[in-house]
């Protein structure tokens, strides 16, 4: 893939938009179509992308495998987090009316962050399964 | 939709399988556009025409990219394929009609969600509202799903078993 001139400039002018307009569907949830789920795979796809044109190994590189691991189970935490939290303030599980001082603000908090744990979970299982299925044939045979 | 879904199931080249596949994805966003209901074909899109490609793509390359021709005989699937496609169509009978705004659908909580989400959350996309924080348990447990996967993949196909010391193999 070293030779692919044309691929390798446009694959590098694109991922920061891609990043850019994942972190957007992210955070502009609330006010437009999208959410964790779609943003977490918009931003795995960049750095899918990346690994694609300059391999695994590189991208590997950008993203360690123990920062994936971490975002995984990191994105699950923060969700079920919140919930307990919430449990710990007074309120039920899940129920983000308590997490600040008025109940809409809580409910914006809450939404973000539950968002964020999915986005995170989301984009770091999509990343990881890609490596794992793509660096499976370097894999030295046992 | 229906012309990707022939050519699916009569060309044997698993590669132009699931290029066909993505191309049916998409055409199933743009429907869900159509149908006003963006979020999902958001999804659809970012999830079923794109990284399902590329994971399925991948799994080729582990693999091989040629249907291998069936052993078993073509009458018993068919038979399954027959009966169930009967009962789904029959299921279909008792559903109201398409866009009828009296269809138990929209009378249970739809309403609820539509009038008071605004008010309570104050979040104006109300499909959010209703994932993130009406339905929070259920997208607690999607994301656990997905963890899982995660969870799943890396003990199957991860090379983690490299970073133990070579005479644990032998215990484990």
């Amino acid at each position: 893939m070293r030779s692919y001139l044309v691929l390798r400039v446009v694959s590098k002018l694109l991922m920061p938009f891609i990043l850019l307009f994942a972190l957007y569907v992210q955070f502009h949830g609330d006010y437009g179509p999208g959410g964790g789920f779609q943003a977490g795979v918009i931003f795995a796809s960049a750095f899918i992308l990346y690994a694609l044109i300059f391999g695994v190994k590189d991208a590997g590189a950008v993203l360690p495998r123990g920062i994936l691991r971490f975002g995984i189970a990191m994105g699950v935490l923060l969700y079920a987090g919140v919930g307990v939290f919430n449990l710990l303030v007074g309120g039920n599980f899940l129920d983000y009316n308590v997490m600040a001082k008025d109940p809409s603000h809580g409910q914006h908090l809450g939404i973000w962050l539950v968002e964020l744990g999915v986005g995170l979970t989301v984009a770091s299982v999509m990343v990881t399964i890609f490596f794992t299925f793509a660096g499976h044939r370097d894999r030295p045979q046992e | 939709m229906a012309l990707t879904v022939l050519a699916i199931v009569r060309i044997r080249n698993l590669f132009a399988v699931v290029m066909l596949g993505s191309i049916y994805s998409l055409l199933a966003a743009a429907m869900f556009v159509v149908l006003d209901a963006v979020d999902v074909a958001f999804t659809e899109a970012s999830v079923g025409a794109g990284i399902s490609t590329v994971l399925a793509l991948g799994t080729l390359a582990l693999t091989t990219d040629r249907e291998k021709k069936p052993i078993h005989t073509k009458l018993v699937p068919l038979c399954v394929v027959i009966l169930t496609g009967a009962a789904l169509i029959y299921g279909t009978l008792d559903l109201a009609p398409f866009g009828a705004a009296d269809a138990p659908v929209h009378k249970h909580v739809a309403p609820t969600y539509l009038t008071e989400a605004q008010e309570k959350t104050t979040v104006p996309n109300v499909v959010t509202a209703v994932l993130a924080s009406y339905r929070g348990y259920d997208t607690l447990g999607e994301v656990t799903v997905i963890f899982t996967a995660g969870i799943g993949v890396i003990l199957l196909l991860g090379n983690w078993r490299r970073e133990r010391q070579p005479g644990d193999d032998q215990n484990a």
